[in-house]
């Protein structure tokens, strides 16, 4: 009996016996990571790794303000062709290259021309850039673009080691090496990314943890159950439901932000033939449908309140986001009196959407509330891949899709809304709202570009092109042993003063 | 045997051959661009062009079937579209992981249903056979997404027994690795007990109406005797035909099961593979999960050969 007992109790200590914690995180994500070299890849838990892995020339603070990184300081010429930035001394990549301006140059001269590189549209006012000091660099455009140094706070800004990228060429990924305050140490598909600290950090005061593991969980539940279990000691994307049971967990704290981006429906306004319905025509019949929905209860119903309700390509929360437009409340007598204008009484509009659960029940809860105003709306559940081609193609009338956003303004409209943008679905074309938007663009005075977006807004706000519907939030879930974490607009997990208490 | 063997496989080839065509076809029968698949959000037009370029996929499907064909013929799978890995590399990455679930899931089935086939077989109509019935239908109708949700609510986050999900190799920590698969091979055990005790349970019956049967009775063997010497090992030929097929099946990846307990098999790569229309990695997957089944069905044959002296005879 005794020997039973001690067997039992044994075999109970190795079953609960879990890795040791010591300064050990676990974060879990909610997709696996595509390729782990900056120029390649796409996805936004990549860019979750880069954080800890990749420091780039410049960073975000908690309100989307650019601060210094790698760079210590920045300046345009006055007629803004030319970017100089001055670069932090003393920093060393994972391999013990040094960093200095001429591996800024090989870094975006890779970004630039490396045929795989997915930075060169986010590059695409950079002319040259050159050497101007041993710690200085030089940035030469091709015509003024404010939103330069914004996209060097991603991953075009990320600097590797340029002896290791000459090297591995395409296959950096396999194997990278920056110079963020942990260094790769290996990685399973599907199944987890290992980094452990970087002794060499420049700013390695701030690095608490030893060792930090991704892990891809995909599914929601499950993710929640690590995380309660002790498995995990973070998580990101904590769904909308699961946010009461978490608050009344005690032995878990949350951190939310309201991210960069945005919800909405795209319109077809001159994509081949599927817009020449009176949706895709009059512009009285897109403000009718506009008007119809009830933003707040559909942040309400669909987010438990958890979203942002928003008409803007920027979050009320944002400095960009013009006051003069605040989120309307539902008015479905002015959408019914604007359609009889339009000389419509009730008319069928088609809507495809992703075919996730949220978006689903987003898109029937829209549905049902336009529906009173006289339009007779047709789901289309799709799956993802499909539904970016079908809207690339212009096979549709209405679209939803989000957009992850982009620190500086212009990431959220130009390429949208722009009659040359590269993702401009609806074939948008204002020759007023180009010119605000290139406007905005090229100058660097805050002023001057807040107002053009102002005024392009009011102008989007008639044309309707894209519907914007609300913006999402990020929402972390941690073990309350993490201490230091704080949630940025970007959606990033920055481990700099992050600790684990014993 | 031998022959027989080596003319099954080479059978096999041109079935092989079937196979990558349909799916390579069906592939590109989906609605949905792969190029815009890889581009993400950084789709404009340019950057889908060159991308589309850099991957072939600008040529005639024909043409890149048969680019494909020439490069599995001398080794080369292609690679991944979405990662830049090989997929012979992916493969060998995953493979093991899904034959230690598929082994651990199989051992859970035939633990428990091969006993109860028989018990439920040995006293038919009783009590016993219905609870036995009753048993492997509650596991052949329980969803494996439900069962592994709740086992991971009950078992890990209730208990704290075993970590809720994640994969160890038993060559890096054999004692974790067997922490991190028990739960997923019992989920996926439970549904092949079912089957496996229902076929066990009705060859078994089978058998013991038989002749020899009862003249084992009447020599005065005891109920245990003949019962597992002459009635289970004459049953015992279907189970394993089915046993080994069944496994064939686990081959290809437990897609559910994998994806609740976030175990990187096959299930998992294929199922992501497939949203990203990561073509290279879906053909390779299918071609080996493929030779896999059609390995395990002549295993199957084999094994029904050296288990039974008549069809020996016959070969």
């Amino acid at each position: 009996m005794t020997r039973f007992l001690l067997t039992a109790t044994a075999l109970s200590a190795l079953l609960t016996a879990l890795p040791a914690a010591a300064q050990e995180m676990r974060i879990g994500l909610q997709d696996d990571a595509d390729i782990l070299d900056p120029d390649q890849s796409r996805t936004f838990v990549g860019r979750i790794v880069y954080a800890g892995l990749c420091d780039k020339l410049v960073d975000l603070d908690g309100e989307a303000n650019i601060i210094p990184m790698l760079a210590t300081d920045w300046a345009y010429s006055d007629d803004g062709l030319e970017l100089v930035m001055n670069l932090r001394d003393g920093v060393v990549f994972h391999d013990g290259t040094a960093f200095d301006a001429e591996a800024v140059v090989a870094n975006i001269t890779r970004s630039m021309t490396l045929e795989e590189s997915r930075r060169k549209s986010e590059l695409s006012s950079v002319d040259s850039i050159a050497a101007t000091g041993p710690m200085q660099v030089t940035f030469t455009l091709t015509a003024p673009d404010a939103s330069l140094v914004a996209q060097l706070s991603d991953r075009a800004g990320m600097m590797m080691s340029p002896t290791a990228a000459e090297e591995a060429g395409a296959d950096f990924g396999q194997n990278p090496v920056c110079s963020g305050p942990f260094r790769f140490v290996e990685r399973i598909q599907q199944d987890r990314i290992v980094l452990e600290k970087f002794e060499d950090y420049y700013d390695a005061d701030r690095i608490h943890l030893d060792r930090v593991t991704y892990l891809p969980i995909p599914d929601t539940t499950v993710r929640l159950a690590n995380l309660r279990s002790g498995e995990l000691d973070m998580i990101e994307r904590l769904a909308a439901p699961d946010v009461a049971s978490v608050s009344q967990n005690s032995g878990l704290t949350m951190q939310e932000t309201v991210g960069l981006g945005y919800m909405a429906i795209y319109l077809n306004l001159g994509n081949g033939e599927r817009s020449e319905t009176p949706m895709g025509q009059d512009p009285r019949v897109r403000q009718a449908f506009s008007m119809a929905i009830d933003r707040e209860a559909l942040n309400q119903v669909v987010f438990e309140g958890t979203a942002r309700a928003g008409n803007q390509p920027f979050a009320p929360t944002s400095p960009w986001f013009n006051t003069d437009l605040p989120v309307p409340a539902r008015d479905v007598e002015g959408a019914r009196a604007l359609l009889a204008e339009a000389g419509i009484d009730r008319m069928p509009v088609e809507i495809q959407h992703a075919n996730n659960p949220v978006v689903t029940q987003m898109m029937q809860v829209v549905q049902a509330m336009v529906a009173e105003a006289g339009f007779d709306v047709t789901l289309r559940a799709t799956e993802f891949a499909t539904l970016l081609s079908e809207q690339t193609a212009g096979n549709f009338q209405l679209s939803r899709s989000d957009w992850s956003g982009r620190p500086d303004p212009d990431g959220n409209l130009h390429q949208f809304v722009t009659c040359e943008g590269g993702i401009n679905d609806p074939r948008y074309c204002n020759p007023e709202v180009d010119r605000l938007l290139n406007e905005a663009r090229a100058s660097t005075d805050t002023e001057v570009r807040k107002a053009a977006y102002d005024a392009a807004g009011v102008i989007l706000n008639e044309d309707l092109p894209v519907i914007y519907l609300g913006h999402q939030t990020y929402i972390f879930a941690l073990d309350d042993s993490v201490q230091g974490f704080e949630a940025l607009p970007d959606g990033m997990i920055r481990l700099q003063d992050v600790t684990i208490a014993e | 045997m031998l022959i027989y063997i080596a003319k099954r496989l080479l059978i096999a080839l041109p079935t092989l051959l079937i196979v990558s065509m349909l799916v390579f076809g069906l592939q590109h029968l989906l609605p949905g661009d792969p190029v815009l698949a890889m581009a993400g959000e950084e789709r404009d037009p340019e950057t889908l062009a060159r991308i589309r370029a850099s991957l072939n996929l600008d040529q005639p499907i024909p043409i890149q079937y048969l680019r494909w064909l020439g490069g599995v013929v001398t080794g080369d799978f292609g690679t991944s579209l979405r990662t830049g890995e090989p997929v012979s590399a992916l493969i060998a990455q995953k493979l093991p992981v899904t034959i230690q679930l598929a082994v651990m899931a199989m051992i859970f089935a035939a633990l428990i249903g091969i006993p109860t086939g028989i018990i439920a077989a040995v006293n038919k109509g009783s009590p016993v056979d219905w609870a036995a019935n009753l048993v492997a239908l509650s596991g052949l109708s329980i969803p494996n997404f439900w069962l592994g949700i709740m086992l991971i609510l009950l078992v890990s986050v209730n208990l704290g027994w075993l970590p809720a999900s994640g994969y160890e190799s038993p060559f890096v920590d054999p004692w974790r690795s067997l922490q991190t698969m028990i739960m997923p091979a019992f989920v996926l055990g439970t549904g092949l007990a079912a089957t496996l005790m229902r076929h066990t349970r009705s060859a078994m019956l089978g058998v013991m109406s038989a002749d020899y049967i009862r003249t084992a009775r009447a020599k005065g063997l005891t109920r245990r005797e003949v019962i597992l010497k002459h009635g289970f090992r004459n049953a015992l030929l279907p189970v394993i035909t089915l046993t080994a097929l069944l496994f064939g099946e686990l081959l290809a990846g437990a897609v559910l099961t994998e994806q609740i307990f976030t175990i990187p098999g096959f299930g998992k790569l294929i199922v992501d593979a497939v949203f990203n229309r990561d073509y290279a990695v879906v053909q390779g997957v299918v071609l080996c999960t493929a030779v896999g089944f059609l390995l395990m069905n002549l295993i199957a044959d084999v094994l029904s050969v050296l288990l039974n002296p008549r069809m020996r005879a016959a070969l």
